[in-house]
């Protein structure tokens, strides 16, 4: 039963992604959720965007929903992978494939160097060192050392460092499908994650850390490679963010970002498989239609005790949060989980 | 000379406003387990409260500014209590949910604070005194640190008699070591968090008034970014000893000081001192992960 | 055989329930308690004794009924149950050790008029070191402590756990001969591991078993009967 059901959802997998990967064929038009066909770069451009923060979702869900270890940092690598292949690119004029390998080498170091500080501590104290360091990170950008960051303005892309296929609002769907590949790589490595040995004992410390070190193995090695790898993970979605958006903004390095991707995997459903990439789409989906909403005029005529929340996307999100947890906490997953088990009956 | 004097107070001021922030999520956490990520919401609440009630009061210094403090302070423990009752204590218990509320209500908050007042920073009308230095040792200290120095310190000692001399500090003092078995002894621990969630507002929206003095305005996000460093100095203390949040502060307003100061002399830097203050926390860790006078773990 | 006087039934606990993650440690667990004396709770470690304490006082998730002169405690919380005049000396002690001893007190406090004067009576210890830290007392004086915080306020019923684990032969004759005194005043439910203790004091018995209750009787009949000692015991019935 069990063999049928995981044969059953990795072919739903496999037709999803097919699906997705259509996309940028797609001549239809779905209204009110996208303006103009499917297969335009304005629809393109976001459903990428979609695409990699559903990913980064599913690196922050490693760490949260698989393992339970709350960082409230998971940011910082995320824009470790923006900022630094940036700063290479665009300040030291550096070649693609270099400046690649010297991120995705940043990509592993940092977290596993970091990890192992953070981890030393458990719990509560883990979640405030983690955003500890995020901020440090957040400090430097922001206060510009050497003109490296931009600081507040940000560091636009040097685009001739970039390949021809990656330029230009023509070749939106190939970042797109750069977008959908991250997500599908981050995806097989979750289902990894659940599905081998080393993926058990993630879930086992998440239940209980004493059964695991009975068991002989060490949980401070298990949460470091998960730490690691979650965080490699957001680094790769911070290259595929920088190439989508043609420059970094110091935005990304905020505590807010890492507070978003937490919403983003409770909403979706923590530990779940695709909840949380479903919920990182629809938080940024969410995110950049309310943005658009909040400056329409139909926002504007509604008094102001009304406009000034609902003109704030962050207040909306924060509020969905807050119902969730009490309500829903098991995410969409969760619902869904509910609904299918209501239909079993 | 004078720099160095001017440093360890304008630090202790700095160290000053980390304790008022601090106290109340040291107790908070040390009682009730909770980290409550909406502790910068109250600080929030302090500045603009304080500064609402400024604006519109017709009367001249020193009253309007006492009033506008008093005013701030009753808003913080409403604000604060009505968070404990209707968001926190619903999920007794269950500590993640309580962390993940409220760092919705962070979000959200800061959110309708921006959407109302708008983001950009709002001059406070500070009273005149304020702005004036009082001459020590041969430096001019500025009177807004000898101000926030001064109320802390107050503050601290009115925590530390509430603490140690009334019933309800006993309760919250054993409630720290064990929550339970306070309960076995008949007494309702609900209502010694509400208290302390109050109290813990209250120390905030001083903060938040004092660093709109400090700081000569007031924005959205000023709550987010002291509650990281309030959240740094009670790891660096110890979570949940009250006692050792004050030492951390201090420590980590002079260490922020000293190096801002001189790294922007030596180096043009200007940040060098808020990365050390991360850089000792990582320190800290590693040497000594229950913090400076947190109780050993295990 | 003199007529049978009416004894009231204080606690009835009736088909209680608790489950610790995976495990069912209390499984309808029923039996009752009478008004006055002192009635023991006995059986082999991991038996359930120590979670049916933590029941009554509803200090774990339990499903069941538990009355108290017919007041049903399921559906309150612990602070309002121990309000109704339920003492307790925890099998950990659990005294504030950063507060004094004086202060340990002072927090047990429940009515108008504690009874200092037989604490103090039992324990002058304590009268000597109120203002001492409760962590650096010794072992069994932590233990007079705990005792002392139920004894100073009139109770219906006091639970006591493992009262004298780990003290001293001179201290658990100490420690007897209070909850002697305290049973003058209130019904005992006592958890004992020392069987000798338990037979002194105590006049009932509750025996249980892998979560269920096996036998309830008098002492006197179980420790008379070596081989049923050692059954539910696991002892020589010494």
């Amino acid at each position: 039963m069990r063999q049928l059901r995981s044969r059953r959802s990795t072919i739903a997998a496999l037709v999803v992604f097919g699906l997705l990967a259509a996309i940028p064929f797609a001549d239809f038009e779905i209204p009110g959720l996208f303006n103009g066909l499917l297969s335009q770069p304005g629809p393109l451009q976001l459903l990428a965007l979609c695409a990699t923060f559903a990913g980064v979702a599913l690196s922050y869900n490693l760490l949260f929903g698989y393992t339970g270890l709350l960082s409230f940092g998971h940011a910082l690598y995320f824009s470790v992978g923006i900022y630094l292949t940036d700063i290479l690119l665009t300040r030291y004029h550096w070649a693609l494939l270099p400046a690649l390998a010297m991120t995705f080498a940043a990509g592993i170091v940092l977290p596993l160097i970091l990890g192992a500080v953070s981890l030393r501590v458990g719990g509560i104290a883990f979640a405030m060192v983690t955003l500890a360091f995020a901020q440090a990170g957040s400090i430097l950008v922001y206060a510009n050392p050497g003109r490296l960051t931009g600081g507040e303005e940000g560091l636009g892309l040097d685009v001739t460092r970039i390949p021809d296929f990656l330029i230009g609002v023509i070749n939106t769907k190939n970042l797109y499908w750069i977008a959908l590949g991250y997500l599908l790589l981050t995806f097989v490595v979750c289902w990894w994650a659940v599905n081998s040995r080393p993926g058990k004992v993630w879930q086992a410390i998440r239940e209980n850390e004493r059964r695991v070190e009975v068991m002989g193995l060490n949980p401070y090695v298990f949460k470091l490679l998960t730490f690691t790898l979650s965080g490699f993970l957001a680094t790769l979605g911070g290259i595929v963010y920088l190439l989508l958006l043609g420059g970094a903004t110091p935005g990304v390095t905020t505590a807010n970002l890492s507070l978003a991707l937490l919403l983003m995997v409770v909403l979706g459903g923590a530990g779940s498989l695709w909840g949380p990439a479903l919920g990182g789409a629809l938080y940024e989906y969410l995110d950049f239609r309310l943005l658009k909403l909040s400056s329409s005029s139909e926002i504007h005529s509604l008094p102001v005790w009304l406009r000034a929340p609902l003109a704030e996307p962050l207040f909306i999100l924060g509020v969905l949060f807050i119902l969730l947890v009490f309500f829903f906490p098991g995410g969409i997953a969760g619902i869904a989980g509910r609904l299918r088990r209501a239909g079993h009956r | 000379m004078s720099t160095v004097i001017l440093l360890l107070v304008t630090g202790l001021g700095l160290g000053a406003l980390y304790f008022l922030i601090a106290s109340g999520l040291s107790l908070t956490y040390g009682l009730m387990r909770v980290l409550n990520f909406a502790h910068g919401i109250f600080l929030t609440v302090g500045g603009y409260a304080s500064w609402w009630i400024a604006v519109r009061l017709p009367i001249g210094e020193p009253w309007r500014f006492l009033i506008a403090l008093a005013g701030c302070m009753v808003v913080g423990a409403i604000v604060a209590a009505a968070v404990e009752v209707s968001l926190i204590r619903p999920l007794y218990r269950r500590h993640i949910e309580q962390v993940l509320v409220t760092v919705g209500l962070a979000l959200a908050f800061t959110a309708l604070v921006q959407g109302i007042f708008g983001p950009d920073p709002i001059s406070y009308p500070a009273p005149g005194w304020t702005q004036g230095v009082t001459q020590l040792a041969g430096a001019n200290i500025p009177n807004s640190r000898l101000l926030a120095i001064a109320v802390a310190a107050a503050v601290f000692l009115l925590l530390a008699a509430f603490l140690r001399f009334t019933r309800w500090g006993l309760i919250v003092r054993a409630g720290v070591e064990n929550r339970s078995m306070v309960t076995a002894l008949g007494i309702d621990v609900q209502r010694a968090f509400t208290l302390i969630f109050a109290l813990g507002g209250v120390a905030a929206a001083l903060a938040g008034a004092l660093g709109a003095l400090y700081f000569g305005n007031i924005d959205p996000q000023r709550g987010t970014a002291t509650l990281i460093f309030a959240f740094i100095v009670i790891v660096i203390g110890g979570l949940g000893s009250f006692t050792g949040s004050v030492l951390a502060a201090v420590v980590v307003g002079l260490l922020q000081q000293f190096i801002n100061y001189y790294s922007s002399v030596y180096w043009g830097f200007s940040a060098a001192g808020d990365l050390s203050v991360v850089l000792l926390l990582a320190v800290v860790l590693l040497w000594r992960p229950q913090g400076l006078l947190g109780r050993s773990v295990g | 055989m003199s007529a049978p006087t009416a004894i009231r039934t204080l606690l009835e606990v009736e088909d209680l329930h608790v489950h610790l993650g995976e495990s069912h440690i209390l499984q309808g667990v029923s039996f009752k308690v009478p008004a006055g004396g002192v009635t023991a709770l006995l059986g082999r470690n991991g038996a359930g004794k120590t979670t049916t304490i933590k029941a009554i006082l509803g200090l774990v998730g339990r499903s069941g009924s538990i009355r108290l002169s017919e007041r049903e405690l399921t559906r309150m919380p612990t602070h309002q149950i121990v309000r109704l005049g339920v003492g307790y000396v925890p099998e950990e002690r659990e005294i504030f050790s950063e507060l004094s001893v004086a202060e340990n007190l002072k927090l047990a406090e429940r009515d108008k008029k504690p009874r200092y004067d037989l604490v103090f009576e039992l324990f002058p210890e304590l009268q000597q070191r109120r203002a001492q830290a409760a962590g650096s007392l010794s072992g069994g004086q932590q233990q007079m402590v705990a005792i002392a915080r139920a004894l100073l306020n009139e109770n219906q019923i006091i639970l006591v756990d493992e009262p004298t684990k780990g003290l001293s032969p001179l201290m658990v004759t100490n420690a007897a001969s209070a909850l002697k005194r305290a049973a003058q005043a209130a019904t005992l439910l006592l958890v004992e591991q020392n069987l000798q203790v338990a037979r002194t004091l105590a006049e009932k018995v509750v025996v249980l078993d892998q979560g269920r209750v096996a036998y309830t009787g008098d002492v006197a009949e179980l420790m008379a009967d070596p081989a049923l000692a050692r059954r539910y015991l696991g002892v020589g019935g010494h």
